[in-house]
């Protein structure tokens, strides 16, 4: 119950970083990707500031707590090597981030606006989603590798 | 300078609840791994992944009745494009085991060398289609 309001707070904390970072106006992420046209590096800052924070207060929690407050352990992260699987699902949701001008936190985000391009949006990624796991459950061959950890 | 002062202290704000999840909860904040795992939930998984897209939702009221002009118009306009951008979005990001968000900010600041290589390609082919759509096209 705790661990899931702390959660519900981080998101509520999420969502208005987001917004009042710009993510959630489709034609700023758009200028920002517009590296040939009027680029506005704008959304260059939220990515340097939410990796700033993260990085300096991620120091600092892993060194001074062996365990998180609500849960038994952090998160084991391995050191896997990047390979095909992870360079096209990149590949493919940069082209949807592109395309629409929503990753997936703002879009959530925007589902409070109300609008329904953005609820669209949202209702296809969930079909995206839903068929990602639909196709990795496909019978596959014997030879075929294991599944890369989830992140 | 002013004009950056924003998106750089919605950046840290982003940074900070990042760190709370990790703190309280010993999460990563990677928006498509949190969503995507709601869709079939391991044993008392459910709680804290709703919970957190429910923030996000739940922001995205308060900033509707703060602060409106934070939500942009969308740039594509016509239901079958924005249907095939989110499904690229969803299909692909599960694929690549990240976005913006797990990848671009929580890879990044542990200095994951594939969460490099998955900021990277997102970059360089959002870059692409923008170019693609708005320079060789002209506009969908």
């Amino acid at each position: 119950m705790k661990a899931a309001l702390m959660a519900g707070l981080a998101g509520i904390l999420f969502s208005l970083g987001l917004g009042l970072g710009g993510m959630t106006d489709p034609a700023k992420v758009v200028g920002f990707l517009d590296v040939a046209g009027d680029w506005q590096p704008g959304l260059a800052f939220v990515m340097a500031g939410a990796m700033g924070t993260y990085a300096l207060l991620r120091r600092l929690i892993l060194r001074q707590r062996r365990a998180p407050v609500l849960a038994p352990t952090f998160p084991a992260l391995g050191n896997a090597r990047p390979d095909a699987r992870l360079v096209a699902g990149a590949a493919l949701f940069g082209a949807g981030w592109g395309l629409a001008g929503y990753c997936p936190g703002p879009a959530f985000t925007s589902v409070g606006s109300g609008a329904n391009p953005a609820l669209l949006f949202v209702a296809a990624m969930v079909g995206g989603m839903l068929l990602f796991q639909l196709w990795e459950k496909r019978p596959v061959p014997a030879r075929v590798q294991a599944p890369v950890p989830q992140r | 300078m002013t004009q950056f002062l924003p998106p750089l202290l919605g950046g840290i704000l982003i940074g900070l609840a990042s760190s709370l999840l990790l703190l309280f909860n010993g999460r990563i904040a990677g928006i498509s791994g949190i969503a995507g795992g709601l869709l079939l939930p391991p044993r008392g998984e459910l709680a804290w992944r709703a919970a957190f897209v429910g923030g996000l939702v739940g922001g995205g009221l308060l900033l509707r009745a703060l602060f409106p002009q934070v939500f942009g118009a969308p740039v594509v306009t016509g239901a079958g494009l924005t249907v095939l951008a989110g499904l690229l979005v969803g299909f692909g990001t599960r694929l690549g085991n990240g976005c913006t968000s797990g990848h671009g900010v929580c890879g990044l600041a542990r200095g994951s060398l594939r969460s490099f290589v998955a900021t990277g390609t997102f970059m360089v082919t959002g870059a692409l289609t923008v170019f693609l759509v708005h320079h060789v096209l002209g506009g969908l």
